[in-house]
C-alpha cells in the first residue's frame, strides 16, 4: 500500500457542523408562516404585499451593500437574515400603509442598521426594530392608520385593490377611506383613558375581539404556534420569549388587579399587540440579545416589564419595539456581569 | 441505584461504534523497524541509555525518565538500534521529535528478568509504585499523564474511578479490552485500591456498552464468589452517553458531584481517575513483570475496509497497521490518530503507534472548499454545550485579536479542546482552532516574557560587573596618585591623611547599594 500523505493540517473536530446560518434562518421563516396566513387572513392582501415590497427591497439594498463592502454576494444574499429581517419589519406596519413605507424601512433596516454596524453578526440594535421607530417618528401619519379587520369591509377589498391602494392610494369608488381604517384595540385604550373614560369603552368598540384586538389576536396565535415550534426545533431557547411574557403578564396583572378601570386585562397585553410576535421572533434576534443564560432572563423580563410600561404610561400604544432596541443597549454589560462560572471556578476567586 | 450527576453542556453524538467494538484483539505481524519517541507522555522527555549498533531484548529499558512527570521508554520487540534521530510524530503540528529506531530482528526474545511476579499479593504499596513507575505506564485514554504521578496523593481518597467511557465516536479500543479482559482490569483495580486506598471505587462504562458493563459485572461476580473479599467496594456503574462525558473532569461531575478546581488535579476532591487500558497495563506489570510496549488500537472509519481492534507493539509504523486492516477504500484518505473530535490529523502513514495512540480512524478526505466560515451571529449554542462552562464566543472574539489579557479574563487555559462549540456553531467557525493558536500564542508569548526576564537580570548583572570594575579601576588610578604624591613629597604627616582619604572613598559601598537596588527592581 502507498504511503498516505496529508498536506493540509487541519485540526479536530473533524465532524462537520450539522447546522448552518441559513437553516437556522429558513427555519424561523417557515414558523412565521402560520401567523402570516392568519394575518393575511383576517386583514387582506396588505400583509402580503407588505412583506414582499419589504422583502424585494431589504435584497436590493443587500446585495448593494455586499456588492459595496466586497464581502462575497453569493454568500451572504440569500443567507436568510435579510428576508426575515424584511418580513418582521413588514410585520410591524400598517397593513394599508403606502408602499414606501415598507421600502424605506427596508433601506434604514439593512442599510443603516445592518451594514454601517457592519454587517451580519455584527449589527448592535436590531434592523426590523431600528427601522420601524425610525418610520414611527418620521411618518406618524402613515405609521399609525391601521386597517380594519376585513369581515368588516364591504365589499371586500381584493388583491389587485389592495395594489392599487398600496401604490396609488385609490380605493374602489364604493368604499370610503375611512371605512377601512379603524384604530387598533391598543389605540382604542389609549384614547379612552386619555379621555378619562374606563377601559371597559374599547372593550365594547369593533377593535375588541375575543380576548384581545379583533383579528390581530388570532394572528398572535399564529405567531405563538411557529414560535414553539422553534423552541421544540431548538433553533432559540425559551429563555427569552418566556421571561419576556412573564415580565409583561406579571406587571399586567397586578396593574390589573389594583385598577382594572385604568389598567387593561393582561389578555390584551399578550394578545394585543406584538407582545407573541416580539417575544418569539424579534427579541430572539440571537445578534442583538443576551447570549448567557442569565442575560436572557433579564433581558427578556426587561423588554415585558418596558413593553406594559410604554403601552401604560408612554407615548405610544405599542412598545415592543422601543423596549427591544433600549433592553438591547443594556446586553453587553448583562452578557459581562451574568458570565457563568466556570467549571471548578475556585471559591472567591474573582479575576475582576 | 448510585446517585448520578449532569456536567453542564455536552453533546449527543452518533457513536459509529458498531464498526469495530468485538470482544477479539487481533494480532499484527511484527514489523521490520519499530519508531519509539523519546517522549511519548505529557511531562519532560526520556533520556536514552543505548547507543546506535547495541543489540536490545524485548522489555529492555530503553530510556529512563528524567522527572517526576516523566515515564521511561521500553523495547517493544527484540532487535539492533539502528538510529536515534529526528523523526515525524503523531503531534498536531506534524513536528519530528527525537525517536530511537529498532530494526526487529523477528525473534521477539524477551530481555532478562521479564517474568511474571510470584506472589504479586505480597508486594507492598512502595514496591507496587515503583513498579507502576518503572514500567512507564501513562495514561491510555489520551492524556498519557504518568501513571505513577497519580498514585502517591498527597491525601486521603474517597473515590478511585476507572474510567470505561470511551465517548468519543468510533474508538472502541477500551470497549474491547473490557469485553476480552475483564479479571485482569478488575485485579487490576484491586492492586490500585491497596496502593490508594479508597473509601470506593467505580468502574465508569457508558450505557452504549451493554456487552462490557455484563463482562465486567460477571467478572466481579465470579470473584467475589471465589472469595475475593476486595471486590466489595468495587461497582460497576453505567453512566448516560453525552460527550464528552469521558473527560476525566466531566466523569469526576457525573459521579461524584464535585467539581475538580481550576488548574486542579482530582485528588483535590478526593478522586484518582484511571483509565481502563492503563489499568489493564498496570495488571501486566505488577503479575507479568511487563512493562508498556504495546496497546490496544481501533483502526476504523469509513475508509477502512475491515474495522477491527489490535494488539500492537508501541512504534510499529501506522502504515504496517493499515496493512494489516486489509486496506482501504479507493477514496482521498485523511488520516487522524484518535476520535473525530478530539483526535489529530497525521502528517503521513510512517508515524509510529505511541503510547496516546487509542485510534487510526481513515476517512474521506473532504473538499477544502465545502465549508464557509460565516460571521458569528451571537447564537450561544457554543455556550450552551462548553462542558467546562466557558464562553467561546468571547474567547473567539479575543483570540482572534489576540488579547492575552481577555483570553486570560475568560479563562482560556480550561478549555479542554473538547470539540462541541465547533460542532455546533452554524457559523462552522473553527472555534477551537482559534483557541489552540491562542493558547501557543499565550505560551510563546510567556516563553518571551521569561527570556526577556533572563536578559534583563543578565544585563543587571553585566552592568553591575562593569561598574565595579571601573570603580576598581578608578580605586587604583587613586591609589597610585596618591603613591606618586607620596613619592613626591617625604613627608610622612601628609601623607598619612591621603591615605585615609583613600581608604573612605564611599564609591565601593555606594555602589553596591546602587546594585542591590537595581536588581531588587528587576
Amino acid at each position: 500500500m502507498s504511503k498516505i500523505e496529508n498536506n493540509n493540517l487541519a485540526s479536530s473536530p473533524f465532524i462537520p457542523s450539522a447546522t448552518s446560518v441559513g437553516k437556522i434562518m429558513r427555519s424561523v421563516i417557515y414558523a412565521l408562516i402560520p401567523g402570516i396566513l392568519l394575518y393575511i387572513l383576517f386583514f387582506g392582501w396588505g400583509v402580503l404585499i407588505n412583506i414582499l415590497l419589504a422583502i424585494v427591497a431589504a435584497l436590493v439594498f443587500e446585495w448593494f451593500m455586499l456588492v459595496l463592502c466586497r464581502r462575497p454576494v453569493s454568500v451572504f444574499l440569500f443567507d436568510g437574515s435579510a428576508i426575515i429581517t424584511a418580513i418582521l419589519l413588514a410585520l410591524a406596519l400598517p397593513t394599508i400603509a403606502p408602499w414606501w413605507i415598507p421600502v424605506v424601512g427596508s433601506f434604514f433596516a439593512i442599510v443603516v442598521a445592518k451594514h454601517l454596524y457592519g454587517g451580519l453578526g455584527y449589527n448592535v440594535f436590531n434592523p426590523a426594530m431600528a427601522a420601524y421607530a425610525v418610520l414611527l417618528i418620521s411618518f406618524p401619519l402613515e405609521m399609525t392608520l391601521w386597517s380594519v379587520p376585513l369581515e368588516n369591509i364591504k365589499p371586500n377589498l381584493g388583491f389587485l385593490n389592495s395594489v392599487n391602494f398600496s401604490f396609488f392610494r385609490e380605493l374602489p369608488s364604493s368604499l370610503e377611506f375611512d371605512a377601512i381604517t379603524s384604530a387598533t384595540i391598543l389605540d382604542q385604550l389609549r384614547t379612552e383613558i386619555g379621555l378619562g373614560h374606563s377601559v371597559e369603552k374599547a372593550y365594547n368598540s369593533s377593535a375588541f375581539g375575543f380576548v384581545a384586538g379583533a383579528g390581530y389576536e388570532w394572528a398572535n396565535l399564529g405567531f405563538l404556534a411557529g414560535g414553539l415550534w422553534l423552541i421544540y426545533r431548538k433553533i432559540i431557547s425559551w429563555h427569552i420569549p418566556v421571561a419576556m411574557l412573564l415580565g409583561l403578564m406579571s406587571i399586567s396583572t397586578v396593574c390589573y388587579f389594583i385598577d382594572a378601570d385604568q389598567f387593561s386585562t393582561p389578555w390584551i397585553h399578550l394578545f394585543g399587540g406584538a407582545s407573541i410576535l416580539g417575544a418569539f421572533f424579534i427579541a430572539t434576534d440571537p445578534i442583538t440579545a443576551s447570549t448567557t443564560v442569565k442575560g436572557r432572563l433579564i433581558y427578556g423580563f426587561g423588554i415585558g416589564l418596558l413593553t406594559f410600561s410604554i403601552r401604560a404610561w408612554g407615548g405610544y400604544p405599542d412598545g415592543v419595539a422601543f423596549a427591544v432596541l433600549l433592553i438591547g443597549l443594556t446586553v453587553p454589560l448583562l452578557d459581562h456581569y451574568t458570565a457563568p462560572k466556570v467549571y471548578g471556578a475556585r471559591k472567591g476567586y474573582d479575576k475582576n | 441505584m448510585r446517585k448520578l450527576w449532569r456536567f453542564t453542556g455536552g453533546i449527543k453524538l452518533q457513536g459509529f461504534k458498531k464498526l469495530s467494538n468485538t470482544s477479539i484483539i487481533h494480532q499484527i505481524p511484527i514489523p521490520e523497524k519499530l519508531i519509539l519517541p523519546l517522549r511519548q507522555h505529557i511531562g519532560e522527555a526520556t533520556k536514552p541509555l543505548i547507543s546506535i549498533g547495541q543489540r536490545v531484548l524485548k522489555g529492555e529499558l530503553l530510556a529512563s525518565a528524567t522527572s517526576f512527570i516523566s515515564a521511561p521508554v521500553h523495547a517493544s520487540s527484540s532487535g539492533t538500534i539502528v538510529d536515534i534521530g529526528k523523526y515525524p510524530i503523531p503531534h498536531q503540528s506534524g513536528i519530528s521529535e527525537t525517536c530511537i529506531v529498532i530494526e526487529t530482528d523477528g525473534l521477539d526474545e524477551w530481555g532478562p528478568g521479564i517474568a511474571p511476579n510470584i506472589r504479586p499479593e505480597k508486594l507492598s504499596r512502595e514496591n507496587l509504585h515503583t513498579i507502576v513507575k518503572s514500567a512507564g505506564i501513562v495514561g491510555l485514554g489520551g492524556a498519557v499523564f504518568p501513571s505513577a504521578a497519580k498514585l502517591k496523593p498527597t491525601r486521603k481518597i474517597n473515590t478511585l474511578i476507572i474510567n470505561g467511557v470511551e465517548c468519543e465516536p468510533h474508538i472502541s479500543c477500551d470497549d474491547a479490552l473490557m469485553q476480552n479482559r475483564p479479571d485482569e482490569i478488575i485485579r487490576g483495580v484491586i492492586l490500585l485500591q491497596r496502593m490508594l486506598e479508597p473509601t470506593e471505587c467505580i468502574i465508569a462504562i457508558e450505557d452504549n456498552k451493554p456487552i462490557a458493563i455484563d463482562s465486567l459485572r460477571t467478572a466481579l461476580e465470579k470473584l467475589t464468589n471465589a472469595g475475593v473479599l476486595d471486590t466489595i467496594n468495587i461497582n460497576v456503574i453505567s453512566i448516560p452517553t453525552i460527550f464528552p462525558a469521558g473527560s476525566e473532569k466531566q466523569l469526576v461531575k457525573v459521579l461524584t458531584g464535585k467539581e475538580v478546581p481550576q488548574q486542579g488535579l482530582p485528588y483535590e476532591v478526593g478522586v484518582v481517575c484511571l483509565n481502563v487500558g492503563t489499568t489493564a497495563a498496570i495488571y501486566d506489570a505488577v503479575y507479568q513483570g511487563r512493562p508498556l510496549i504495546s496497546r490496544v488500537v481501533t483502526v476504523t472509519g469509513g475508509e477502512v475496509n475491515h474495522p477491527k481492534n489490535y494488539e500492537v507493539l508501541l512504534g510499529t509504523p501506522v502504515v504496517n497497521l493499515l496493512k494489516a486492516t486489509g486496506g482501504l477504500g479507493s477514496n482521498k484518505h485523511k488520516l487522524i490518530m484518535g476520535g473525530p473530535m478530539m483526535g489529530m490529523h497525521l502528517p503521513n502513514s510512517d508515524v509510529p503507534v505511541v503510547k496516546a495512540t487509542n485510534c487510526i480512524l481513515v476517512e474521506k478526505a473532504e473538499q477544502e472548499k465545502d465549508t464557509i466560515v460565516m460571521p458569528c451571529i451571537r447564537c450561544g449554542s457554543c455556550t450552551t454545550v462548553c462542558p467546562m462552562k466557558l464562553l467561546p464566543q468571547q474567547l473567539y472574539w479575543h483570540a482572534k485579536s489576540k488579547n492575552l489579557e481577555k483570553l486570560d479574563h475568560f479563562n482560556l487555559s480550561d478549555c479542554i479542546e473538547c470539540g462541541c462549540c465547533s460542532v455546533v456553531c452554524p457559523s462552522k467557525i473553527p472555534l477551537v482552532h482559534y483557541f489552540r493558536y491562542a493558547k501557543s500564542e499565550k505560551k510563546s508569548h510567556e516563553f518571551k516574557l521569561k527570556i526577556a526576564d533572563q536578559s534583563r537580570i543578565r544585563s543587571l548583572a553585566r552592568e553591575g560587573r562593569l561598574d565595579k570594575i571601573s570603580r576598581e579601576q578608578e580605586e587604583r588610578k587613586a591609589k597610585r596618585k596618591a603613591e606618586r604624591k607620596k613619592k613626591k613629597t617625604s613627608a610622612p604627616k601628609k601623607d598619612k591623611s591621603i591615605e585615609e582619604k583613600t581608604t573612605s572613598i564611599p564609591g565601593k559601598i555606594e555602589g553596591k547599594n546602587i546594585n542591590a537596588k537595581k536588581v531588587a527592581a528587576g
